[in-house]
């Protein structure tokens, strides 16, 4: 038995209905369409690989279902992530969160299953609308002001990708999303929009701000597709150009340094997202089968442990109000399911031997030993036991032990502990038995993670790194958490284009008082002027143009008549009567006009 | 409100066995690393305890290279953007 139906379909679909049911109804109804969903793809993958679903477009050809492996592994993972964070959500989710939930997940789906540029670009839209409401669902100033940004700077993504999609069609008349190669303005601009959705440097701000601020699942969905649909994209478009390769080496490494001094732990977990995303950034951009491979298994990875990072902050975010290291500490107290929950994320973000990240991670790393990048190879290195550092170590430490904050809040509720732990079974389950992912991979895969060197080498970097955290600790020199918020590149968009604005409208306010008042203004007196009495003003004009023209002894003259007539003005001395006569007639006649108007409405009306 | 259920840390003496128990850790991975052989792919990996000098001085960078560079050029008062 195979299927031909489009696995965004049933989310969409299934959106609608979401308002008919009610409490655990609809918690049930959300986990039954995300197993369905799941069942759907299982039998997709039945069918040969290829376009099972297309219709005519135009000249074109829509091809509404694109299967093969490497989309395929995506779809799963979503699936599992949606199930995962609808259970986690269960109780305190609204309709609203529940129906941007399956649009954006379907989005993302539609993404990664689409077989032509026109439909993708849809889906990617769809993404970044239905995205906005998880952030504004959070009901806060913050959280509105940073869902606008986000969606601004979506829908410039948006139109980068429009307008390359556009160029592409124009330059190779057909819409099959296929391999690229980087040279034409059009394969620029799709490679920049989805650099966007990616959060490469510089163009990564949209996700520290938004993220933090999203509702506590809403900030679980986030995570794990709009990135992973980007490194997707590139996987399928660009797999191999080499600017990925020191693109993607930025990203693993210089949002570590933030997560270090920042305060929010939310948001210290969304640097450590950027982070990871490079990791597969760098992947894709090497491009061999080993790359690819490793890029796609970390990507299954990172939604498994990110998420239930995020789901481990968000309990106690809702168990205590408080999501700010200087606010928390020692509640490994009275939450200890979710500080153990969270140390399986910690050890998997951190790729501990047997946890996921240990698996899939590695691939990539070996990969860049492989092609002989040893500058990346270093950066990758240093990302490693940074991202041990600040999200392995300090969120745990900071949120669960540290100084005691005296907060005893409850544990997290049962459906939370349930979603954690089916996330962290799987972290652990990657972990310890990597073949079956390795199985679902793109390519073949001939890769041991666990050999002696391998589990040593990097025993070694992460307990080293850990030695590094005591000492530092210790010695008092570890920087203390601080209530502060850390400028990021968005202080471009927030402050300095506000400064700028502020000064283009100040600007214009200048502009505007010098037009009224040397240009506008006099005009409009002197037009009062003329209209007083039109012709005698003309006549004072032209005697003021005689004066500075005639000959001296007539001067004399000419000056005391045109002082009599401005002292006259309006009334012009040498004809009093014609004007006022011409007035009268004009007065009667509107008078007259205005008796037959209203006589003639009158009747008619 | 009776007295508080006594919690593992709340011992110091457990603060000072993990801390304690990691040195033990640490020491033990330095002499695996004498025996285990390497296969990297570069040839600073067979150097000696390569991993073990960088996880500690990268981190070491890492924390000071934050505090003392970052947050001084980035660091602003918590409503700055209010």
């Amino acid at each position: 038995m195979t299927s031909q139906i489009p696995p965004a379909w049933i989310l969409i679909a299934g959106a609608f209905l979401v308002p008919v049911f009610k409490g655990r109804s609809r918690t049930t109804y959300l986990l039954v369409l995300s197993a369905l969903g799941l069942l759907n793809l299982i039998l997709l993958a039945q069918a040969p690989a290829g376009s099972l679903l297309h219709v005519p477009f135009l000249d074109y050809r829509l091809e509404l279902l694109d299967v093969d492996r490497l989309s395929l592994v995506f779809g799963y993972i979503f699936h599992v992530a949606l199930f995962v964070t609808f259970l986690y959500g269960a109780r305190d989710d609204s309709v609203l969160e529940n129906v941007a939930a399956l649009v954006y997940v379907g989005g993302a789906l539609g993404v990664v299953f689409a077989g032509d540029w026109v439909s993708l670009f849809c889906y990617w839209e769809l993404m970044a609308l239905s995205s906005t409401l998880l952030i504004w669902a959070r009901h806060t100033d913050r959280a509105f002001g940073a869902g606008l940004r986000y969606f601004v700077v979506h829908a410039v993504s948006g139109l980068l990708l429009l307008f390359g999609i556009l160029l592409l069609i124009h330059e190779r008349g057909s819409l099959e999303v296929t391999r690229l190669d980087l040279g034409s303005a059009g394969t620029y601009l799709i490679f920049l929009g989805a650099g966007i959705n990616c959060a490469w440097p510089g163009l990564h701000a949209w996700l520290t701000d938004a993220y933090p601020e999203a509702t506590i699942s809403g900030t679980v969905f986030l995570s794990a597709f709009t990135t992973k649909t980007a490194v997707y994209l590139l996987a399928r478009v660009f797999p191999g150009a080499e600017p990925l390769i020191w693109i993607g080496a930025a990203m693993a490494a210089f949002p570590i340094f933030y997560a270090v001094i920042e305060n929010d732990l939310r948001r210290v977990l969304a640097y450590s997202l950027i982070n990871q995303v490079g990791f597969m950034v760098v992947g894709v951009g090497i491009g061999t089968e080993l790359a690819i491979n490793g890029a796609v298994a970390h990507a299954v990875a990172d939604i498994l442990f990110k998420g239930l990072l995020f789901m481990a902050m968000g309990a106690v975010l809702r168990q205590t109000g408080k999501i700010n290291a200087t606010d928390l500490g020692g509640l490994y107290k009275t939450m200890p399911w979710t500080a153990a929950f969270c140390m399986v994320g910690a050890a998997s973000i951190s790729a501990f031997p047997l946890f996921s990240a240990f698996a899939t991670k590695s691939m990539i790393m070996s990969a860049a030993g492989e092609k002989g990048l040893q500058a990346v190879w270093f950066v990758l290195l240093f990302a490693s036991a940074g991202v041990f550092h600040h999200a392995g170590i300090k969120i745990p430490f900071f949120a669960f032990f540290s100084h005691d904050s005296g907060l005893r809040p409850k544990e997290a509720p049962r459906n939370m502990l349930w979603a954690m732990g089916i996330a962290a079974g799987l972290c652990i389950f990657i972990g310890v038995a990597p073949g079956a992912l390795y199985a679902l991979l793109p390519y073949p895969v001939d890769y041991h993670p666990y050999t002696g060197f391998h589990v040593l080498s990097q025993l070694q970097l992460l307990f080293f790194s850990a030695l590094a955290f005591t000492l530092l600790m210790l010695a008092g020199v570890y920087p203390p958490e601080q209530r502060a918020i850390n400028l990021d590149v968005d202080w471009l968009y927030r402050r300095a284009g506000l400064v700028v604005s502020r000064s283009i409208l100040a600007g214009a306010g200048a502009v505007g008082v010098w037009w009224q008042e040397r240009v506008s203004g006099p005009a409009i007196r002197g037009l009062v002027h003329f209209s007083r009495n039109p012709l005698a003003a003309v006549r004072m004009a032209a005697l003021a143009f005689q004066i500075q023209w005639c000959s001296e002894g007539r001067k004399e003259v000419l000056q005391s008549r045109l002082r009599r007539r401005k002292r006259l003005f309006p009334e012009d001395p040498s004809r009093p009567w014609p004007l006022g006569m011409a007035v009268t007639a004009i007065v009667t006649f509107l008078l007259v006009y205005l008796v037959v108007y209203y006589i003639r409405n009158t009747r008619t009306g | 409100m009776g007295e508080e259920k006594q919690h593992l840390f709340d011992r110091p003496e457990n603060v000072t066995r993990l801390i304690r128990g990691l040195y033990v850790a640490c020491g033990l991975l330095l002499i695996a690393g004498l025996v285990v052989p390497a296969h990297g792919h570069f040839p600073w990996e067979h150097a000696p305890e390569f991993f073990a000098a960088y996880g500690l001085v990268s981190c070491i960078v890492l924390v000071l290279a934050a505090k003392h560079i970052l947050r001084r050029i980035v660091r602003r008062d918590e409503h700055y953007y209010d």
